[in-house]
């Protein structure tokens, strides 16, 4: 199956530092790949690569075979490549609606509408409330994002990158700062997701990668390690000494 | 379905509403040729500061030069009736497309750059014309542009009588508050006030924010320019003083005792402003020392400007009832 993004030798050097050495991996479709790793290991780097954030210093990145290595961030997520963050980034003076209509805003025709109110645009009221529902939150629709707990504006945050239709997901962390029954909530949307959406993971929940993941690459200290099945990834010995070795 | 928008009290279109049709009153029905020259010099402080609200307080840009648009529309009606063009609709659209072309060079240029370089360069963009126009000696250089005669608007002296200019400056005020929600509101409003509070999540969304904000600049100074156009009307004279500095800081100032985001805010924030320097003025000679230190007191202790006060006052008696 043709992977619909691909990282090829990525290199990114800060200095003397090389926070990402010639990465390269690829996610393929209906798979959930994880990228696992010590705190500082450049997990964080390559997924600002992938995002468009940061350019690489050299190496390509492919999405759908057309090359976005120097695209801007906007275009790749015009392109359908979605990512969300590891803090959350949803806009807290607007509800929670707002954040996601606004999201449904890309792919719904041009933005550059100056005179009818959005809020009456019911192809983006529509998609909105679609992506409230399917992370569970349109019941609280009406509510500021200023104003709602964590775990639900994690969960606005992967609604925004839903009502943008995209046609591959980054996820930066996504369990960060949830509880325990918020984790496991989020993991079977996840498992619901990768069916028709594939997921690039970056994670620290293991419990949650070995859940979901079909692949796991293991990324230390700038370098890929190993990139293998949840299994065989957890058996290796490299990588229970480089990482899972408390967890494990 | 649709979610009940998070409107402030104060941002109520019968406000606005109100105001305009107190304005009518007062230059129209009084009969009193200062008021309402003092009326039209509100709106038309009014209808810039609105415009200067669309950058400040939805798109989050500090523009310390908006004073030029006002400078630039109103050269661009001087030298137009000073050339011999006569009829209004021309001249306001040259007005359009010379503020438009203006903001969308300066606008590109100056959107490069973010928070205190963005003031500066608005700021040198400002002054840059201020020095232009001193310099127009053909038109009367430092001393400014006196205008005898004004447009006609097909044909009609209705740009020269003083009821006929008072209520299309009031029409273009309302104008421009309509224009200004409706951007609010719409999708382009949208994603300018989201970029403004996340940018990095819009643009990992899928918009690019320079472009959105240069949209809002030369919207921002088309409207701009329109005042200006409207301030030669009414002055009947131009000079480089319209666009100096000190008129950009006004705007800010109008615009933050208004309260930041607000159409309305705007609009009352003009009023307060001619209101206090003329009120001050007739009692103090040195009324600008008076004039400072209340600017400085509302900003510190009244940050949402004169419409969060309204807010608290509505919200009080809806509570009481």
């Amino acid at each position: 199956m043709t992977p619909i993004l691909v990282a090829e030798g990525l290199t990114k050097r800060f200095g003397a530092l090389t926070a990402v050495g010639d990465v390269s991996l690829d996610l393929r479709p209906g798979e959930v790949h994880a990228l696992i790793g010590p705190n500082g290991a450049g997990k964080t780097t390559l997924m600002q690569l992938l995002s468009g954030l940061l350019l690489p210093d050299s190496g390509r990145i492919l999405f759908e075979s057309a090359e976005i290595t120097r695209a801007s961030p906007a275009a790749r997520a015009r392109a359908g490549l979605g990512r969300s963050f590891q803090i959350t980034a949803v806009v807290a003076g607007f509800t929670a609606l707002e954040n996601a209509a606004l999201a449904a805003q890309v792919t719904a025709g041009s933005s550059f509408r100056f005179w009818r109110a959005a809020a009456r645009d019911m192809a983006l009221t529509t998609a909105a409330m679609a992506a409230l529902e399917e992370v569970g939150l349109a019941p609280r629709a009406g509510v500021r994002a200023g104003d709602l707990s964590h775990g639900e504006r994690r969960l606005l945050e992967l609604a925004m990158v839903l009502a943008a239709r995209p046609r591959a997901l980054i996820l930066d962390e996504p369990m960060a700062g949830l509880g325990h029954a918020e984790g496991i909530a989020l993991t079977g949307l996840l498992a619901r997701l990768k069916t028709r959406l594939p997921l690039l993971l970056v994670e620290h929940d293991m419990q949650a990668v070995f859940a979901l993941a079909d692949r796991v690459s293991l990324l230390v200290e700038g370098r890929l390690v190993i990139t293998d099945t949840p299994a065989a990834v957890r058996a290796d010995a490299a990588a229970r000494a480089a990482y899972l070795g408390e967890e494990a | 379905m649709s979610t009940p928008p998070l409107q402030r009290p104060s941002e109520h279109p019968t406000i606005a509403w109100t105001l305009f049709a107190a304005l009518a009153a007062g230059g129209l029905i009084t009969g009193d040729a200062y008021l309402a020259s003092l009326l039209t010099k509100a709106m038309i402080l009014a209808l810039a500061a609105i415009s200067l609200d669309l950058l400040i307080g939805r798109a989050g840009l500090v523009s310390f030069g908006h004073a030029a648009f006002l400078g630039l529309g109103a050269y661009t009606a001087g030298i137009a009736i000073e050339e011999g063009v006569e009829e209004t609709l021309t001249i306001l659209a040259l007005t359009v497309a010379v503020s438009a072309g203006f903001a969308a060079i300066t606008g590109a240029i100056a959107l490069r750059t973010a928070g205190v370089y963005f003031i500066m360069i608005t700021l040198a963009f400002g002054q840059m014309l201020f020095f232009a126009a001193s310099a127009l000696s053909q038109y009367g250089g430092d001393d400014g542009l006196t205008l005898w005669s004004t447009s006609t608007l097909l044909g009609t002296g209705v740009m020269q009588s003083d009821g006929g200019l008072f209520l299309v400056i009031l029409a273009m005020l309302a104008l421009g508050w309509l224009v200004a929600g409706r951007l609010a509101a719409s999708r382009f409003g949208r994603v300018l006030a989201a970029a403004k509070e996340a940018e990095v999540r819009v643009e990992t969304l899928g918009f690019d924010p320079f472009a959105y904000r240069l949209a809002a600049y030369v919207i921002a100074g088309v409207i701009a320019g329109v005042a200006g156009f409207l301030l030669a009307h009414e002055a009947e004279f131009v000079s480089p003083a319209t666009m100096a500095w000190q008129r950009s800081g006004d705007l800010i100032i109008i615009v933050l005792i208004g309260g930041m985001g607000t159409r309305n805010g705007a609009l009352i924030g003009a009023l307060a402003f001619v209101g206090l320097e003329e009120g001050l003025a007739r009692v103090l000679d040195e009324w600008r020392l008076v004039f400072g230190p209340l600017l400085i007191l509302l900003v510190l202790f009244a940050r949402g400007g004169l419409s969060s006060a309204i807010d608290a006052g509505l919200r009080r008696r809806e509570a009481a009832a």
